[in-house]
């Protein structure tokens, strides 16, 4: 077997995300290539380098590449992977964008978002939001999967002297096409990174008043989340959502203020390790999953906690 | 401009599904059905895009049982022109509804196909971007944002970290975020309207796809449970928890 794992960077570093990958790769078993398409990417090639137990890492520097572009990306990641017998990235927006364009360019059914690895040929998946887990096995001859970050515990990142390799090949469409960008600019963790994160629900009122789990969140050096309730409200953007359609978090402490507990939000974070509860309605779902539930209004509660850490 | 939005029938947002008793599968027995929510978004997008003078006709698809007919109706409701249904005998894998929206866009030629991210039962995320593979199209997933500028479909996508925004050559698909738009709901008049709108039945072999299935669903289970915890009294005592018995914060 031989497994081949699309690393996710921004040309200048390796998102840790992609540890996820090759833990799962690991899991599988065999060889392990890594392979960094990107422009002006060799600092991420010397880092996937040092990640023990990778053979080599495979590098496609070119403009073409540069903006992750499904389009260039999925044909290059097909032609590597048609040598290989499982291709996985992390299934971030980068990774779901991208992966099932390779599989069906390889005429595969891909496999989303695998919580564990069975066997070579079988994994266990959520659906439904994750109220059922599925065991699934493929009869494909190469297997496509994305890996749920928080599923894997990350695979050690440095100690490993992986080969470099180039590789000439260009794929480029032209039939899409990168204008801009506009990328939270932020000094706290990434939400799928954090050690903590603290969210916000529709309880919170308005966009103003996340504010208070703001300033919370500096002193506990958490990330900020939010229900799909509060980012249909309006109140915050929608890469906070936490849950079935947003992102899914794993930290060692959750606190959900003003979030009632929709089993598409506990599909995002019922995973963490502590999971703390602060909601007015003693009734709200979210108790049941919680390991310290507070029934207060956050208004107090929330300033109140700020006060005494 | 012609749009191709493709549905899926799926159980309804607010069912809480449950493994059958031997966990073979997952059990639908009489739990309602809807339009994917993430399709519906999609349908609403076309129909804007129709209001604002840039479409000229929607075609809405879908690929399933006979049953799927009942939501290719709510989205001509919304304001879809005519439906399609690929009438299969059970639920196909994406990678075969691909393949059969694949076949339906070298009938239809259309100029942008939109469709929902993801489908909330399957949870796949995948046939948006395969259908762009088989096609030969480019894609622009996860949208929040999508004008028709000079001949291009300028979509604005939810990355994680923020946004992108991304100028397609057309044809082009496109996959719905949840902020892309607020669906409205069909009145009664336009329900009347649809029952006489075209509907038109194809299958997969009239279409020439192979929809065998690749991967095999050995067994379903519950996610783990988690145990209800302990209600703390104060915000002191809760502190005093986190930080002397969980020991996550100091």
């Amino acid at each position: 077997m031989s497994v081949l794992v699309s690393a996710e960077h921004d040309n200048g570093q390796l998102n840790v995300a992609t540890l996820s990958s090759v833990a799962a790769a690991q899991a599988i078993g065999g060889d392990i290539d890594l392979l960094v398409a990107g422009e002006s990417c060799q600092a991420v090639a010397e880092q996937a380098a040092n990640i023990p137990g990778i053979s080599k890492v495979i590098v496609a520097d070119n403009a073409a590449y540069g903006k992750f572009l499904a389009e260039n990306i999925a044909p290059l990641i097909a032609e590597l992977g048609g040598n290989y017998s499982h291709i996985l990235a992390t299934a971030t927006t980068t990774g779901k964008n991208i992966m099932p364009r390779v599989a069906a360019l390889l005429d595969v059914q891909a496999i989303s978002d695998i919580s564990a690895v069975i066997s070579e040929d079988t994994f266990k998946r959520p659906i439904y939001a994750g109220n059922v887990i599925a065991t699934v096995q493929s009869a494909d001859k190469i297997k496509v999967l994305t890996v749920r970050g928080t599923a894997f515990d990350a695979a050690a990142a440095e100690g490993g002297s992986a080969t470099i390799e180039p590789l000439a090949s260009v794929h480029n469409t032209e039939t899409s096409a990168f204008v801009s960008e506009e990328m939270a600019e932020s000094d706290r963790p990434e939400l799928t990174a954090a050690g903590i994160v603290i969210s916000g629900g529709r309880g919170m009122g308005n966009g103003e008043n996340f504010e208070m789990l703001y300033n919370v969140a500096d002193k506990l050096g958490a990330a900020v989340g939010a229900s799909r309730a509060a980012v249909d409200a309006g109140f915050v953007p929608n890469d906070m959502q936490v849950g079935q359609t947003g992102k899914i978090v794993a930290p060692d402490l959750y606190v959900a203020v003003g979030i009632s507990g929709a089993i598409q939000h506990l599909a995002g974070m019922k995973d963490s390790k502590i999971i703390v509860a602060i909601n007015k309605d003693e009734e709200a779902p979210i108790f049941s999953v919680a390991d310290y539930g507070l029934v207060a209004d956050l208004f107090s509660a929330v300033p109140e906690l700020d006060s005494s850490l | 401009m012609k749009v191709l939005v493709a549905v899926k029938r799926v159980v309804d947002y607010n069912v809480k599904v449950r493994p059958k008793s031997d966990n073979s599968d997952v059990d639908l027995a009489n739990v309602k059905m809807s339009i994917n929510p993430f399709c519906e978004i999609a349908v609403e997008e076309a129909v804007r895009l129709k209001e604002k003078g840039v479409a000229s006709e929607i075609v809405v698809a879908t690929v399933g049982q006979q049953q799927a007919q009942e939501q290719l109706r709510t989205a001509m409701a919304l304001g879809a022109d005519r439906g399609l249904l690929v009438s299969t005998e059970g639920d196909l894998e994406p990678l075969a509804i691909a393949k059969c929206l694949k076949a339906l866009i070298d009938r239809e030629q259309p100029d942008l196909i939109i469709m929902g991210k993801q489908a909330i039962d399957g949870d796949n995320n995948q046939t948006g971007q395969m259908l762009a593979a088989l096609a030969d199209l480019p894609q622009a997933t996860f949208a929040s944002e999508v004008s028709i500028e000079d001949g291009k479909a300028m979509v604005t996508r939810e990355v994680d970290g923020g946004l992108q925004t991304l100028a397609l050559n057309l044809p082009a698909i496109v996959t719905t975020d949840l902020r892309l738009n607020e669906p409205r709901y069909a009145s009664l008049p336009n329900i009347m309207k649809a029952k006489k709108k075209p509907l038109d039945t194809v299958t997969p072999d009239e279409l020439g796809v192979d929809t065998a299935p690749r991967v095999t669903l050995l067994g379903v289970e519950p996610p783990a449970q988690r145990q209800a915890g302990i209600m703390v009294e104060d915000v002191a005592q809760l502190v005093d928890k986190l930080k002397n018995e969980a020991k996550v914060i100091s």
